[in-house]
């Protein structure tokens, strides 16, 4: 590393020509490392003096985490010791930090009041942790994670044991938080994004390494914004801004860094985020180079070593007249945390051109994501299994065109260099006979061929006949390129039934299958466990998602709003001019002149532009700005009404004639009866939106025949048909059954609906849904199977019971208030309103 | 930091993930500000090429949106029209600094009084 130069050497070659004095500010991994490059380029050519604010000699910064993990000592981590600094005969000022430079004078002055002229000076002060200025962040207890210092600080705190907080849930924090974990902590991490390391991974990946860190313990808050940090001597705990108070003994602040420019800036140095150097690491002045986390090089900060390591090379290159120049570089993360493999490197935002390959094992919890763009790798988020992080890499910095290998790049370099093996056929075609196709239910390559050979010449035959794809369905690629090598052109093709989407193999039902037989209960997850190929979904399959979760799930779904159509997410249907309508729910069709005044005030006071009878027995109000909703809902709550969901996939309205009360035809109490249901079965999510009508004889004036559901009633009780639409394609309902008191018609009602809910594919109204599966199956499941009738009644109740109630009511109390207020506002001529 | 160049409108955080926000400019246009999955921050003009619709209302994904009225896709990177529809929408320059979001002066004034020359 060093030249091979004696002491005696240099003090010849000093007598010769008196050497430039080269003056270093920062005894870290950059300051020292420019100079060993310096030194291996030319031993004699400088006097150099490094100072240090650190009392230490300098040390690998990087590894302080596995020193609080305890798997280091810092004599481990000691780069060079007393002997190099004397063997190059480099005078370390150390624990001495430089107050001043005096660009005039070519002098820097140190906190010990020395005075020390440069020719050349080197400033390479690192990072400053970046403390965020809550109440309480200068109390005792709260330090950072920048050098070996703040680590005896945190293994003192350690000792005791008890409760520590970190907030921050990037790479520095999560190292901290393992470090504090395994000195026997009770760790909770606060991180202000939704996905942890959010700058290196992407949705999936940061859901993965949440679910790991949760299993071994340690608490993790997305979303957490520290409004707090509590205590009178020492700190105590933490408050979040929605009110949540966290114990602590120990806060650790990693929330990131910024450039130590201080010096630099009061020299008045070109200082913009960090020290502004050209690609010779000079600053603007001629004299000053600037190295490390502490320059801005081409408008790019950076954080990790690599880049140190190149900037250091073309400074020594510069310093030692050989000038090369350095063009800025790509970065890769690896988190140093035992048992957890993890790597990104480069642009994974996505992008138009660019194309998202994916590849997910679910059974070793790997999550593979490359990104390319016009053939070249751009992007690589690896984890679970980064055992070709650094060919991703490589290909990524060469900029490799990688057209040739495209088909295999996901399966990595061993798979991809293989050569002929491009086509995933001829991948499946190299297997053994015993190699496992399927893991669930353990069945070979050999059984799945003779199974084929045997006769079955599609999927569903391969299923029945060796159950290979028959659970989880992961597989199914793999069995359809078998029946495809072993049948040839006799293979009918892949299946027929369609996918979900274009992010996933599977179907709706596999879908929902496995959703219940593997309790899968978010959307990451399930799109980890289900192999989806996109990082994040679609428009199409997140909404759907959603549904299925909140179906199967009732009392355990989390709503995810950025899942939800816009209608949906604001409660309220969008009109062409962007405003909102409104429509308050009027059971069964009637309403009282004390709703109708706050109806008419709602509409005056709000500046409704039109007040319309809808198609739906109700009034809808229309062009209400987004601020305005909640103000609205709550005057109409007031009135006692709630939401409509006319805007939801959801039951929307009953429509009911007068019925026996009133008109001079009626058998039954129509009116009374759609109230019922109405009441019954309003809030419920359904795959569609679902409409019922109750008509009191058959003249069915509430065109009950239309209706997903529609009720007529007869002198000896209910006619209950279904499967009725009247929109696009007109479609008369089929009979369901007759029964004969409201109870059971109700009991039949909700049956009938938990069926749909359970079984439909996302966005089939019924009318497609009962032509798909036949009334005699409807019939089965309601009619003949009483138990299975009322265990469905049962499911709907239950979930009525979460489900059901005013969405209006929650946001008119405040609930996802931003979804309705700007996120600031411009008046060009008046200051500028940033939200609170 | 509010400077020349850039207005600051606020930290990053208020910004839903996978969604958007408004930010109306007084006699000018209103700007949709969006997050992606990855975090990173856009903004564009909040009016759909096709007939207007609002985007910050749609639903985002990748690095896209799909407009709530007719769903066409926007790329939030270009501001133009995905796939077979043909259109764009003004992309207004943004940059993150210590966790908030600056937005540029002269396009988001863009059409006001106060444009500058
Ligand atoms: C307001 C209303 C028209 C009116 O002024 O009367 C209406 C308005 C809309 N209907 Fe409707 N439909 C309205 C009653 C109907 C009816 C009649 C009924 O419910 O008795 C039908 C036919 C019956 C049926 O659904 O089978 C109807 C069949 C449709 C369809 C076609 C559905 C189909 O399965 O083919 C759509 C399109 C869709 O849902 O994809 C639709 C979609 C729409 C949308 C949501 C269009 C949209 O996506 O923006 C309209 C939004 C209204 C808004 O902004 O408030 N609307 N729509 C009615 C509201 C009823 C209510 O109180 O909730
Ligand atoms: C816990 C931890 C884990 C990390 N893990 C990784 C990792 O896995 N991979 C990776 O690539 N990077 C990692 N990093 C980042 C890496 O350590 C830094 O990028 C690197 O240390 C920066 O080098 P530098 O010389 O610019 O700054 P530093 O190494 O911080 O050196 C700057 C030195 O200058 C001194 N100084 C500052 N001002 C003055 C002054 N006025 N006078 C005298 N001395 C002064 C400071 O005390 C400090 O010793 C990690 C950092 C930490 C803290
Ligand atoms: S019929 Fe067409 S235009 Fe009229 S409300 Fe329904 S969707 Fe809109
Ligand atoms: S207005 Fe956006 S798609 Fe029509």
């Amino acid at each position: 590393m060093n030249a091979p130069v004696t002491i005696d050497d240099k003090q010849k070659d000093s007598s010769q020509y008196p050497r430039e004095r080269l003056v270093v500010i920062g005894n870290g991994m950059a300051g020292c490392r420019a100079v060993e490059e310096i030194l291996s380029r030319d031993a004699d050519r400088y006097a150099i003096t490094i100072f240090g604010a650190e009392p230490r000699v300098n040390y690998d910064r990087i590894m302080l985490s596995p020193v609080l993990a305890g798997d280091k000592a810092f004599e481990d981590i000691i780069i060079n010791d007393q002997n190099w600094y004397d063997d190059n005969d480099i005078s370390l000022m150390s624990g001495d930090a430089v107050i001043a430079i005096k660009r005039d004078a070519k002098e820097v002055v140190s906190a010990s009041g020395a005075v020390t002229p440069y020719d050349r000076l080197l400033i390479a002060t690192g990072s400053d942790p970046f403390i965020i200025p809550v109440p309480g962040h200068k109390l005792p207890g709260v330090i950072t994670f920048r050098d070996l210092d703040d680590v005896d600080k945190m293994l003192a705190a350690a000792e005791g044991g008890g409760n520590a907080v970190v907030i921050g849930g990037g790479l520095l924090g999560l190292e901290a938080a393992h470090g504090l974990s395994l000195r026997g902590m009770q760790v909770t991490v606060l991180h202000l994004m939704p996905t942890l390391m959010e700058r290196q991974l992407d949705e999936a990946a940061g859901f993965l390494l949440k679910s790991e860190l949760e299993r071994r313990g340690q608490t993790i808050i997305t979303q957490a914004d520290t409004a707090e940090i509590l205590g009178d001597s020492h700190v105590t705990g933490v408050k979040l801004k929605d009110g949540t108070e966290i114990k602590a003994d120990l806060v650790v602040m990693a929330v990131g860094i910024k450039p130590s420019v201080q010096l630099a800036k009061t020299a008045e140095l070109d200082v913009e985020r960090g020290i502004v150097v050209d690609d010779h690491m000079v600053t603007s002045d001629p004299s000053i180079l600037a190295v490390g986390e502490c320059v801005q090089h081409r408008g790019a900060c950076y954080g990790l070593v690599a880049p140190l390591w190149e900037m250091c090379r073309s400074l020594a290159d510069f310093m030692t007249e050989s000038p090369s120049g350095y063009n800025g570089s790509v970065t890769a993360t690896k988190l140093k945390v035992s048992g957890i493999d993890l790597f990104s490197a480069g642009d994974f935002s996505g992008g138009d051109d660019t194309e998202d390959i994916v590849m997910r094992d679910a059974s070793r919890g790997v999550y593979k994501r490359v990104v390319v763009k016009e053939n070249r790798l751009i992007g690589a988020v690896l984890y679970g299994d980064t055992a070709d992080g650094n060919w991703y890499f490589d290909l990524l910095k060469r900029q490799e065109d990688i057209s040739d290998i495209r088909e295999a790049l996901i399966f990595g370099q061993a798979f991809a260099s293989g050569g002929a093996t491009l086509d995933p056929d001829s991948a499946v075609a190299a297997l053994s006979l015993d190699a496992e196709i399927c893991g669930c239910n353990g069945v070979t390559k050999g059984q799945v061929v003779a199974c084929i050979d045997g006769g079955a010449g599609d999927l569903d035959s391969v299923r029945a006949g060796c159950k290979a794809s028959a659970s989880c369905g992961s597989c199914t690629n793999l069995v359809e390129s078998l029946l495809s090598l072993s049948l040839g052109e006799d293979y009918g093709g892949a299946r027929t039934e369609t996918p979900m989407c274009k992010c996933t193999s599977f179907t709706h039902e596999d879908v929902r299958r496995n959703l219940l037989d593997k309790e899968l209960k978010s959307i990451p997850q399930v799109m980890q466990e289900l192999h989806w190929t996109t990082p994040d979904g679609c428009a199409s399959c997140r909404p759907a998602l959603n549904y299925y979760l909140l179906c199967a799930w009732p009392a355990e779904h989390e709503e995810d709003p950025q899942s939800r159509f816009v209608n949906e997410r604001m409660h309220a249907n969008i009109q062409k001019d962007g405003t909102y309508s409104v429509v308050p729910r009027m059971w069964g069709g009637v309403t009282t002149p004390n709703e109708l005044r706050a109806i008419a005030d709602a509409a005056d006071k709000y500046e409704a532009r039109l007040v319309k009878v809808t198609g739906g027995q109700r009034l809808d109000i229309f062009g209400i700005k987004k601020e305005d909703l909640p103000a609205i809902w709550a005057d109409l709550n007031a009135a006692g009404m709630v939401s409509g969901h006319a805007y939801g996939k959801a039951l929307r309205t009953v429509k009911t004639c007068v019925g026996s009360e009133w008109c001079r035809f009626g058998t039954q109490d129509s009116t009374g009866l759609g109230i019922k249901t109405e009441q019954m079965t309003w809030g419920s999510w359904m795959p569609h939106k679902f409409k019922i009508a109750v008509s009191g004889c058959p003249r069915n004036c509430a065109e009950a025949s239309i209706k997903d559901l529609g009720i007529i009633c007869v002198e000896s009780g209910y006619e209950i048909s279904v499967g009725g639409n009247g929109g696009i394609h007109l479609r008369g309902t089929d009979f369901l059954c007759k029964v004969e008191t409201e109870e059971k018609a109700l009991e039949y009602i909700a049956a009938f609906i938990q069926l749909y809910r359970e079984e439909a594919r996302y966005l089939d109204r019924t009318a497609p849904w009962v032509e798909r599966v036949g009334m005699d199956y409807i019939k089965s499941r309601i009619v003949e199977d009483e138990p299975g009738r009322k265990e469905l009644e049962q499911r709907f109740l239950f979930a009525q019971s979460v489900h059901q109630k005013d969405p209006w009511a929650e946001r008119a109390a405040g609930a996802e208030d931003h979804l309705h207020k700007h996120i600031a506002e411009i008046r060009p001529f008046a200051a500028l309103e940033p939200a609170e | 930091m509010t400077d020349a160049k850039w207005i600051d409108i606020g930290p990053v955080d208020q910004l839903p993930a996978l969604g958007a926000r408004t930010l109306p400019v007084q006699g000018g246009q209103e700007i949709a500000i969006f997050r992606t999955s990855t975090g990173a921050i856009h903004a564009l003009a909040n009016k759909c090429p096709h007939k207007a619709g609002p985007l910050s209302e749609g639903i985002v994904h990748d690095s896209s949106v799909t407009c709530p009225l007719h769903n066409w896709r926007i790329s939030l990177l270009t501001g133009e029209a995905l796939g077979e529809d043909k259109g764009c929408v003004p992309v207004i320059p943004i940059k993150i600094d210590a966790g908030r979001i600056y937005i540029d002066r002269s396009a988001a004034l863009a059409g006001t009084a106060a444009e500058p020359a």
